[in-house]
């Protein structure tokens, strides 16, 4: 899977109530809740993503909560896929289970700028930045987990696995 | 093996695994509460089977937005009690339970050497009676009521060894802030964390769920405590069923391990807008509050609203603050009934709410204005996380909190005139 876009970047430690603030959690709908992706941050981010982004992140991005609002609400808001030197745990697994693509990468802050254009290449685990003409090597993704997200997530994939049975 | 390898290994029919090894493991329990269980239940009826694997493994708690603080939080709810009836699973409803992590402990669902997911990232408080247990997202709790199984990465351990005594007004809570502060926010990324030592062995089950709830805020896995005594003490009366209990081998190997001695360990507050950003209190006296709560999945059990009593009991909260007083559960608030902690709490100054998770979250009551400050004994202090974005949270002990709720300003409970 090859994924690309404009990057918007954001640094260490954010955590899922800037991203998603608790108060919204009662939206159930993808579209309310990507109208407030970012707020905490940066209530404009919705505008700026919606033509289909790179989000390029510093460490442990999405600590905190378990909601998978968060990163449901990036996704809606128009996030193509994830870079960041590293993701906290729930974060990382809910964004895979509901197909939306991240990739860990060392040194990917300080190698791309905001507006630079980022490409992703998931099955080989190498992420171009064009803009700049750099080429960084993240960790690439286990194969099980690569086919839960060519499959849009984990309840596709888990529909997949069941009808095959 | 250590006690987290071992649990892992059995629920996946090994005998022995390794960090870095992924698992497919056996699930003993799930929990999903209010705001994360919608979401899992429209993921599951997707999945398009129409029982649950064990309808006795999954548990279904109100705890978030309860009682129900707008008509969204009240569908929400009725969609789960409904869910919840046609699959037969147990179910606290409001006025039945209390905060989940709180209500697993309590009802003998969280047993030792058990994989317990929920999907509420605090989940890791189990850790404390000895059992494997993390927090997972909506979708991920689905994929489990649909088949009992999840994938793991066994975690590389970080023991923390913890010796010393406390001093009177010191607490688990000061000493997870302080381990925090050390670690980093993501010093424990992807690990397991075992506590142990003399200090662990002497400290409460409770103080334990203090420790493990909080791992998370390090980016932990899981947080685990080897059961003992204690543990088995808690559980008597509690345990749904029989469980066994793993002890790490003496020769288990470790990541690292970090030594801790609590003698000389202050009251410990975590600034905003990070958990590791932690100071002593006593250098925070120039903070000024407006709120104080004492309540949470941290520190809302029996134990630390005794510790606010004791701090209350004859004085005032102060002019211009808010203190709030929220037990963990229904039991906890029973028990604060009879133990007459609850005048104590009413003849201060402070609001009694019903059990629930209240303003840790930002979600439902006790929210704040921009430019105002609370010092509290939960978890975490976001940015926005307890309400406006431009407001502030302090987090520290239930000491901590009863004294600045008496003094207005951030206070070390030592400094207090008798």
């Amino acid at each position: 899977m090859k994924v690309s876009g404009l990057a918007i970047k954001f640094g260490n430690d954010v955590d899922t109530d800037v991203i998603l603030p608790g108060k919204y959690l009662v939206l159930i709908s993808p579209i309310d809740l990507a109208k407030h992706a970012m707020e905490g941050l940066d209530p404009s981010f919705p505008e700026k993503a919606k033509r289909g982004v790179v989000v390029v992140a510093g460490r442990n991005f999405g600590c905190g909560s378990s909601r998978e609002q968060a990163p449901l609400a990036l996704k809606y808001a128009g996030v193509k896929c994830m870079v960041a030197e590293s993701f906290a745990r729930i974060f990382f697994r809910n964004a895979i289970n509901i197909g939306l693509p991240v990739i860990e990468c060392r040194g990917i802050s300080a190698a791309v700028e905001a507006g630079d254009e980022v490409a992703v290449d998931f099955d080989s685990g190498e992420i171009r930045n064009m803009s700049k003409g750099r080429t960084l090597r993240g960790v690439k993704l286990p194969p099980f987990i690569q086919e839960i997200l060519a499959d849009g997530g984990l309840i596709e994939n888990l529909q997949r696995r069941l009808k095959k049975k | 093996m250590d006690i987290t390898e071992k649990i892992l290994a059995k629920a996946s029919g090994k005998t022995h695994v390794r960090p870095g090894d992924i698992v497919d493991a056996n699930v003993d329990m799930v929990m999903v509460h209010d705001l994360t269980g919608p979401l899992a239940v429209e993921a599951f009826k997707r999945i398009g089977i129409p029982r649950v694997w064990d309808n006795k493994k999954i548990v279904i708690i109100l705890d978030h937005q309860v009682p129900a603080e707008s008509v969204k939080a009240a569908e929400l709810h009725k969609m789960l009690r409904a869910f919840a009836k046609e699959q037969g699973i147990r179910f606290y409803d409001v006025g039945r339970g209390g905060i989940c992590h709180q209500v697993m402990p309590e009802k003998g669902h969280a047993l030792p050497g058990t994989v317990m997911v929920g999907a509420d990232s605090h989940t890791c408080t189990y850790g404390a009676l000895g059992a494997f247990a993390t927090g997972i997202g909506s979708t991920e709790a689905a994929a489990v009521f649909a088949t009992g199984k999840i994938w793991l990465k066994v975690p590389e351990t970080l023991k923390i060894n913890v010796t010393g005594k406390f001093k009177k007004f010191t607490t688990p809570k000061d000493l997870i802030l302080s381990i925090i502060g050390r670690v980093g926010a993501d010093g424990a990324t992807y690990k397991a964390v075992e506590f142990a030592g003399s200090a662990i062995r002497e400290m409460s089950v409770s103080g334990r769920m203090t420790l493990c709830n909080m791992s998370v805020e390090m980016g932990a896995k899981n947080g685990i405590v080897e059961p003992d005594e204690a543990a088995e003490k808690f559980l008597e009366g509690r345990a749904s069923k029989p469980y066994e209990c793993f002890k790490s081998d003496a020769d288990a190997k470790y990541e690292k391990t970090i030594e801790f001695d609590v003698t000389d360990l202050e009251p410990t507050v975590a600034c905003p807008s990070s958990v590791d950003n932690v100071k002593p209190a006593s250098e925070l006296s120039n903070v000024t509050v407006e709120q104080a709560f004492i309540g949470s999945c941290t520190n809302g059990r029996i134990e630390d609203l005794r510790l606010a009593a004791q701090i209350l009991k004859g004085r005032t909260v102060k002019d211009g603050v808010r203190a709030l007083v929220i037990p963990a559960s229904q039991e906890v608030y029973k028990q604060a009934v009879k133990e007459g902690l609850l005048e104590v709490f009413t003849d201060a100054g402070a609001i009694v709410c019903g059990s629930a998770c209240g303003p840790c979250l930002g979600g439902h009551i006790g929210l704040l204005a921009p430019g105002e400050t609370c010092v509290s004994t939960s978890n975490r202090n976001f940015i926005g996380r307890m309400g406006s974005t431009q407001a502030s949270v302090y987090l520290a002990s239930p000491a901590t909190v009863a004294a600045s709720a008496v003094t207005g300003k951030i206070t070390d409970p030592n400094e207090l005139e008798a």
